[in-house]
């Protein structure tokens, strides 16, 4: 069950950007273990910029809380920038793919009809099962979901992390980068 | 391939050639300019002693390596070494047990920003993940812990990873960095290249300084009637000792010493208030709560120091200069933060100083000077009656020393006395475990200090309980003659709890007696010259033969079994309501 924001907690959106180095991730994790804060989703990706990972972090915690959580996670060595966001401050996505019997499915148009409601498309079909998949915020996706269970169709459902991209024109992590190739006068890596 | 010894390689040492793994750790050290390594052998770290063994030969010693009884002593000894030499401190053990046995060390590093670089054998790459025997993840395991830990998995990586982890150790912030180096990349060659890297672009170890904050906190100061400043270890990481001085002395501020600072101004300077904290001195603590600006440099508002964090110093404006900006609002929320080294921002701030002169506010804290000389202090190290005290041994080695002795301690009433009553005059004169609080820290580390330096004279104060956490260090000062004089304040009584429990466990000692042994009896096997001390008029004698005594001695002072160190602000008390007496 997802935990619901209280009056001292809300859901916050940590971006975070690293090096390629193996053992990254469990620094960033160790970060909100120590405070046991959970995180409520995570995905890692390769950024835009070359050898530079992305990771995009929820939980539920308070300002004071996430922000010295973002800087202790800054603090580490192979750490490039890390910066916190309340969900006005960001364009958020989100997947949901939901394993449908294909039997059940034809049987019952009220299927269809949940499904085009909620802007979900139909991206395989066999005799067996059919995948529909489903962008949007949380709430829309396990909206379909429920939608769904109770026609008993469901065999499978699977929500991914957020993503998340900044609304501010400012691209913090390349002139960071930038600025700091300008003060390397020595022996770089 | 071929196998280059030592021998072979002296003649064309800078050209390219192929070597070891191990062999190209030896010479990036020595490019470090590594000469001092604490450290243990084991199977996962033997090709990299084996190499060792050609670097400390006595025809060519490139390296002293000081082999310790157990891996946390190397850890502790590298931290002590570290802290009195402004170098960074290195210690060379195995696998499994042989690194987790130096984590005490790492942690202890990690809060005492002391610059450290553990480097530990690792199963071969191959094992890696099976469980193979003495496997552990090292890295994983360091890695909250530390500042920077690394597995060295290729030859070719060995002259990058030992310049990249000395560059992290000792720059900004210093700390701890854990190397975990597997068994089949000391023995895999490689063409060795020395690296220098002052660079990492993810890592800013030097913030700019903000000008519009430097000229904010100019501005406050100038302000205030009322400065009080706060003195902390970053003065000392930073070499800013000179600066902290002018910049006290030109707005005429008093201030006050955290536990890791307290060296960083001589003792004797009269802007000096004492120590802060728990068991500090009254007048410093009192006034906390009455300045106008409170400035703190280079500290980082530990719980010990504030009491009640909801009340403290809720009146001033608070100006923090820190080099690790994530110290900036972590427990005290500020006015005006200087994020940067305080050897540049000092200099700055000062620059814009108008030179003032408080004599009003800095006589408020003689008034409180007298009730802490009158009612703890004259006590403490003047007794005429009854047993020996903590406090008259501690000034008497104080004194004897000329004030310009290395204070160890270990953990506990010791500490908090050596630390209350042992004076300075020189930097970098104070080794204890302050963030982490480790007991079996002090014997270890006054080992370190000895060889960091030499030429001055280490003072160790140690209770009969943590002498026993790592007593097996006496084997290391024995073989090596490391001039450690051992003060032992023996209470037979495990007395910071002790006290602890008197004062708010209703006197319940639970498990806090201890039965102890007969320390002359083990001094005397491993040779080194002890005595014990009972009567006061005895003290002073035993003192001058223990510093008359070329090499280590163990000077044993039977003292009053439930002494308390006061006065205290007892947790969750305001700074500002020490208790002089229990």
């Amino acid at each position: 069950m997802m935990k619901m924001e209280t009056a001292n907690n809300k859901l916050y959106t940590l971006l975070v950007y690293s090096e390629n180095i193996a053992g990254i991730l469990n620094q960033i994790t160790a970060v909100f273990t120590r405070r046991q804060v959970n995180i409520e989703s995570l995905n890692v990706s390769a950024s835009s910029i070359e050898g530079v990972h992305k990771y995009t972090i929820t939980a539920l915690s308070n300002e004071d809380q996430i922000s010295k959580i973002t800087q202790q996670i800054e603090r580490k060595i192979d750490v490039i920038k890390a910066s916190y966001y309340s969900d006005d401050q960001i364009f958020i996505r989100e997947i949901g793919l939901y394993k449908l019997s294909t039997p059940i499915t034809i049987e019952n148009p009220e299927i269809s009809k949940i499904i085009r409601q909620h802007n979900a498309a139909i991206v395989e079909v066999n005799p067996t099962y059919s995948i529909v998949i489903k962008s949007g915020m949380t709430e829309e996706i396990m909206s379909l979901y429920y939608g769904l269970n109770d026609l008993g169709c469901v065999l499978q459902y699977t929500r991914s992390g957020r993503i998340a991209i900044t609304k501010s024109h400012e691209e913090h992590v390349s002139a960071f980068l930038e600025a700091r190739e300008k003060e390397n006068n020595g022996d770089g890596e | 391939m071929i196998f280059l010894g030592w021998e072979s390689n002296k003649k064309d040492y800078m050209s390219k050639e192929v070597v070891t793994g191990a062999e190209a750790l030896m010479r990036a050290l020595k490019d470090e300019g590594v000469k001092t390594i604490f450290g243990y052998p084991g199977g996962a770290i033997m090709p990299v002693y084996d190499r060792l063994y050609d670097y400390t030969r006595e025809e060519n010693p490139v390296f002293n390596h000081i082999l310790v009884r157990h891996e946390q002593g190397a850890s502790h000894a590298a931290e002590g070494f570290a802290r009195v030499s402004g170098e960074v401190g290195v210690c060379l053990v195995t696998s499994g047990p042989g690194a987790t046995n130096t984590l005490t060390g790492v942690a202890d590093a990690m809060m005492d920003s002391t610059p450290i670089v553990v480097i530990a054998g690792q199963v071969g790459v191959g094992l890696l993940g099976t469980d193979a025997f003495q496997e552990v993840d090292l890295v994983g395991v360091t890695q909250p812990i530390c500042k920077w830990s690394y597995q060295i998995r290729r030859a070719e990586d060995v002259a990058w990873a030992i310049s990249r982890a000395f560059y992290i150790a000792k720059s900004g912030r210093p700390g701890p960095v854990v190397l975990d180096f597997p068994k089949n990349a000391q023995i895999m060659t490689t063409v060795y290249e020395p690296r220098h890297i002052d660079y990492i672009r993810s890592y800013v170890p030097y913030p700019k300084i903000n000008e519009d904050n430097v000229k904010e906190a100019a501005r406050l100061i100038n302000n205030a009637q009322k400065p009080f400043a706060l003195i902390g270890q970053g003065v000392e990481l930073g070499e800013a000792q000179k600066e902290a001085v002018e910049f006290l002395e030109k707005a005429d501020i008093p201030f006050g010493a955290t536990l890791l600072g307290l060296s960083a101004i001589a003792s004797s300077h009269p802007l000096n208030k004492g120590m802060l904290g728990m068991h500090g001195n009254l007048a410093a603590n009192v006034n906390t709560n009455e300045c106008d600006v409170l400035i703190a440099v280079g500290m980082r508002f530990d719980d010990r120091i504030i009491g009640k964090l909801e009340t403290y110093a809720r009146q001033a404006k608070i100006i923090h200069l820190d080099i690790d900006k994530v110290e900036i609002d972590k427990n005290i929320k500020t006015d005006v933060a200087v994020i940067g080294d305080c050897k540049e921002s000092l200099p700055e701030i000062t620059k814009l100083l108008k030179r003032t002169e408080h004599r009003e506010w800095r006589d408020s804290f003689e008034e409180y000077h007298k009730t802490e000389v009158d009612k703890v202090i004259e006590p403490e190290i003047h007794p005429s009656s009854g047993p020996l005290l903590m406090g008259e041994v501690i000034n008497a080695v104080s004194e004897a020393t000329n004030n310009d002795g290395i204070l160890v301690t270990d953990v506990g009433l010791n500490q908090m006395m050596g630390c209350r009553y042992f004076k300075y005059s020189s930097n970098r004169s104070v080794v204890t475990s302050g963030g982490l609080g480790t007991m079996g820290f002090g014997m270890p580390a006054a080992i370190g200090a000895t060889f960091g330096r030499p030429d001055r004279t280490v003072c160790l104060f140690v209770g009969d309980g943590g002498f026993q956490m790592n007593i097996q260090e006496l084997g290391t000062i024995m073989e090596q003659k490391a001039p450690v004089k051992i003060i032992m304040l023996n209470n037979n009584f495990l007395g910071n709890v002790r006290q602890w429990q008197d004062m708010f466990f209703n006197g319940r000692r639970s498990f806090t007696p201890m039965m102890n042994p007969d320390y002359l009896g083990i001094s005397k096997a491993y040779g080194i010259p002890a005595e014990v001390v009972v009567d006061r008029k005895d003290l002073k004698a035993a003192i001058e033969r223990m510093l008359a005594t070329d090499g280590p001695y163990l000077l044993e002072a039977a003292i009053k079994e439930d002494e308390n160190v006061m006065p205290m602000t007892p947790p969750g008390y305001d700074v500002d309501k020490m208790l002089l007496e229990f």
